[in-house]
């Protein structure tokens, strides 16, 4: 049904009967907006609209020096080589890709002429290939002409297992072929819904094809232009030391007009988010600062009367506590928590379910998050879409100790619950790190009360997120009942989000723990979710079946999400950062400025 | 002379093979990952952390690592970073100016308070100058950098706004509003570092001072009518060197090791902090690279203050 308005109101965009944002609103009452919804009307033959960035500054340059503080520097300048955000952010001051996300979750053409659609021609319909237009005139800082060739190469580079690129999964897949001299031509082995992903965004960016050229495959480390980047960015490169120091100035050649607004521009890094909020808000020395890990109190603390504020970047970031479906106590072939075991208590969904219902996401946020957390009962929280307006969550002691009492868990002479000789007895682990402690914390506190006895342990995040196959206290090993991190949502689509969970992703020893499933959750059903939607080029119907997915995530209470994560960046008061929680902070560097 | 400088060099070499073998052994047995960051990314297929880990030869059995190590670092290649992917030598020289500046202007810092004030409170013991002395000291070395390092921050840059906290390498002057700069933005790093070494060596000269102070030939010295001045710089003050000097020949490595904490907090982009960012990503080259080098610098000022002492005793002979 949704399906069939869907279309007719398409063709009322299309007609100019109903206009885009009346569009999107209606799309939102029935939960699908944002990024998405967007690409629907891209395929359904709407053209994307181009964001309209407001952009005051009528000449290029002449806002001075603009100050950035990372508190962990980037350490290389290759955006193919950028193994953390850090680096992506350094990389991304020089290099420019095809096109960026914006707040919204719309793409903002950066060297493409325009966004691809069904109508002007770029999007196949069958969904097996994606033309881009790249803008006339873009050179290279070192003045060579930017053309198809450069696209096609940095494909190549990056494709190249030899290369060693951590960017190499957005461009395994797919083949790129030379239209003309400013067209390239993607094309995919399978319909791809999600076409919006290679030479876009942070792995997006090209490489100059006359710097690289000699250097890739093997040699790829011995480019002298990993250290001294030279691309089509609003700056241009001046000096980089590592971990310390990137410095650019404006490139009077840039292709947008009165772009950029600054002259210079820092990153400086290291230290601390604390002294890092502190430069910006208090003292002012430093106009932006990245990530602010930082409590809400500080920073609360640290805006009265400063000079700078606390900005936030919506994305789809979620910190969850994941639940061990195999028995972590059990060695089965020198393997714990083994797929040929099930959990002794955490089998029983009414336990599960009754754990959901001591977290109390409302006090975490309070205590804990603030301003830089929303609370919510799904794993997968944007874009809009794919929001499933199916879930809700509580906090109600009593209603978990009367779910655990009917299923047969009765209190025994300690206060502790048990049932047929097993005690209910969970192990807790997660990162070391504030924030999660106090989570862990409130979840204990409410567990005792309702007669679960939870041990808490915490693991240095070195350890704790490596995928060190000796070490026991990895999380893909998941050597404990429940565990509790983030993951990141690094791009407006759910699919690699939710692909973590088919059961071909169980982390074991057979595939050395690198599958990514580390609750071990199988659901035939969910398998098959995921599998159809990965080929389904209908979007409404792509979207109601990653809905599903979450949703089955919800049922078999596979995760309790604790906060649905914003970004927090540090800006000083006459900063106007373009910021996007579908992008890193310095992707759309070009739209920056400052109030006069 | 010159033999006993040969031998105390040979002697050197199995002392830093053992050193290097050590410090290698703790670094790979130590869990983490240096492509770990990759494994929260969903983007990234565990494949090419995978490919990474081949391709920087971390699969390879410890002792076929250690030969690599050994054998490059004997053709002096220092190795290459992981996380940087550039050679570790180039990034270690690209901070070493820094540490030296901070560092060293640290060091003198507190030699400067510590020999006049150590000397002029052995002089006169248990006077009120040396009370005042020697609570301040005790008051010195009680605290911790990190927390004069933020107190510094919260009087000077927050309320006072006087000096910057946060240290540049890339001052946009030139002549003399450069050095100015130069100096503004180290005084607070400097005297952080530099007043909490100045407490322990205060203390340090004073008593070796004190020791030499009361031996016979020094009331000699005064029989013989010698001004208070001579007596103490001459004859008492020389003697009393010998374990100072080797306290601070100690701690020059110190000085290229740069200051974990304190480059933390100022965020100086010191060998310092380079250790500390390498250690937490795992980037085990650089990690290695810094200790050896520090390890080496030891042996080596350790054999510069041998040296020294027969200079400054010739009572003392090498042989």
């Amino acid at each position: 049904m949704l399906d069939k308005e869907l279309r007719s109101m398409i063709g009322d965009v299309k007609d100019g009967r109903m206009d885009r944002r009346a569009f999107i609103k209606r799309l939102a009452a029935v939960g699908l907006t944002a990024p998405m919804a967007n690409q629907i009307l891209a395929i359904g033959g709407v053209a994307m609209a181009q964001s309209p960035a407001p952009y005051p500054p009528t000449k290029r340059g002449g806002g001075g020096p603009l100050k950035l503080l990372w508190w962990q520097g980037p350490t290389l300048l290759n955006p193919h080589f950028a193994t953390g955000t850090k680096d992506q952010d350094g990389s991304r001051l020089f290099y420019e890709p095809l096109a960026s996300w914006d707040a919204e979750g719309n793409l903002n053409p950066i060297l493409a002429a325009e966004i691809p659609s069904v109508a002007n021609g770029g999007l196949a319909a069958d969904g097996k290939s994606v033309t881009w237009k790249i803008k006339p005139g873009v050179k290279w800082h070192d003045g060579k002409p930017l053309t198809a060739d450069d696209f096609v190469f940095t494909w190549k580079y990056a494709s190249d297992p030899a290369t060693a690129a951590v960017s190499i999964s957005t461009y395994g897949d797919i083949t790129v072929e030379k239209v003309n001299d400013l067209a390239i031509r993607i094309v995919f082995k399978n319909p791809t819904p999600f076409w919006a992903n290679a030479f876009v965004g942070a792995y997006g960016c090209v490489l100059p094809k006359h710097l690289f050229a000699d250097y890739s495959g093997g040699k790829s480390r011995e480019a002298p232009a990993n250290l001294a980047p030279v691309g089509t960015g609003p700056y241009k490169f001046v000096e980089f030391k590592p971990g310390d120091l990137v410095r650019g100035q404006l490139n009077p050649d840039y292709h947008m007009p009165n772009r950029p607004h600054f002259d210079t521009i820092d990153m400086k890094g290291g230290g601390d988010a604390v002294s890092a909020a502190r430069a910006v808000i208090q003292t002012g020395e430093f106009d932006f600062a990245w990530n602010m890990q930082v409590e809400d109190d500080v920073l609360l603390r640290l805006e009265k009367g400063g000079k700078g504020k606390t900005v936030y970047a919506v994305g789809g970031d979620i910190e969850f506590i994941a639940i061990n479906f195999t028995d972590p106590n059990t060695e089965v072939d020198g393997e714990r928590s083994s797929m040929k075991t099930k959990h002794p208590i955490l089998s029983d969904p009414n336990v599960r379910k009754a754990l959901s219902l001591l977290v109390d996401r409302e006090s975490v946020k309070k205590a804990i998050y603030g301003r830089a957390g929303r609370t919510t009962a799904n794993y997968l929280n944007g874009p809009e879409k794919f929001v499933s307006k199916n879930t809700s969550w509580e906090f109600s002691v009593e209603k978990a100790s009367k779910m655990l009492d009917e299923a047969g868990w009765k209190v025994g002479a300690d206060g502790i619950r048990e049932k047929e000789g097993k005690k209910l007895k969970l192990l807790y682990q997660t990162s070391t790190n504030g924030p999660r402690q106090k989570t862990q914390a409130i979840v204990k506190q409410a567990c005792q009360k309702a007669g679960i006895e939870v041990e808490l342990k915490s693991v240095v995040a070195s350890v704790f997120f490596s995928s060190d196959v000796a070490n026991p206290d990895t999380y893909p090993k998941f050597y404990a009942d429940i565990e509790e991190f983030q993951i990141p949502m690094t791009q407006p689509d759910p699919a690699l989000h939710m692909r973590r969970y088919i059961s071909a992703n169980v982390a074991t020893k057979e595939n050395k723990w690198q599958g990514q499933n580390f609750p071990r959750y199988v659901n035939k059903d969910y398998d098959a979710a995921i599998a159809a939607a990965e080929t389904e080029t209908d979007p409404v119907k792509r979207a109601s079946l990653y809905i599903k997915c979450n949703d089955l995530l919800w049922q078999d209470t596979v995760f309790i999400p604790v906060m649905h994560r914003l970004k927090v960046e540090a800006a000083s008061n006459s900063l106007r950062p373009a910021l996007s929680g579908w992008a890193n902070e310095t992707d759309n560097i070009q739209d920056w400025y400052r109030e006069a | 002379m010159s033999q006993y400088v040969l031998r105390r060099l040979l002697i050197a070499i199995p002392s830093l093979l053992a050193i290097s073998l050590v410090l290698f052994v703790v670094l790979a047995l130590a869990p983490g990952d240096p492509f770990s960051e990759l494994a929260t990314n969903p983007n990234v297929p565990p494949e090419v952390q995978a490919a990474l880990r081949a391709r920087f030869g971390l699969d390879d059995p410890i002792y076929l690592r250690y030969l690599h190590w050994l054998n490059a670092m004997l053709h002096g290649d220092w190795g290459f970073s992981f996380v940087s992917r550039m050679d570790v030598d180039k990034l270690i020289l690209q901070r070493l100016p820094t540490t030296l500046y901070v560092i060293g202007s640290a060091q003198i810092l507190a030699l400067l308070i510590a020999i006049p004030v150590g000397v002029y409170a052995a002089t006169k013991p248990y006077s009120l100058f040396d009370q005042v002395a020697n609570t301040l000291a005790f008051v010195g070395f009680s605290l911790p950098t990190f927390f004069t390092g933020i107190l510094f921050i919260l009087i000077f840059s927050v309320t006072l706004d006087w000096l910057p906290f946060v240290y540049t390498t890339d001052i946009k002057a030139t002549g003399i509003h450069y050095v100015l700069e130069m100096i503004r933005q180290a005084i607070m790093p400097v005297a952080v570092l530099g007043l909490f070494q100045a407490a322990s060596m205060t203390r340090f000269v004073r008593s070796a001072m004190l020791d030499v102070i009361r031996l016979d030939y020094v009331t000699t010295a005064r029989a013989k009518g010698l001004g208070q001045t001579k007596v103490i710089v001459k004859h008492v003050m020389r003697n009393a060197m010998i374990p100072v000097v080797t306290l601070i020949a100690l701690q020059i490595p110190a000085v290229f090791g740069g200051a974990i904490v304190t480059e933390q907090i100022f965020r100086i982009p010191g060998i310092g902090s380079l250790l500390i960012s390498s250690i937490l990503s795992n980037d085990t080259p650089v990690v290695m690279a810094v200790t050896f080098v520090f390890a080496c610098l030891v042996v080596l000022f350790n054999l510069v203050a041998d040296v020294l002492y027969g200079w400054l005793d010739p009572r003392i002979s090498l042989r």
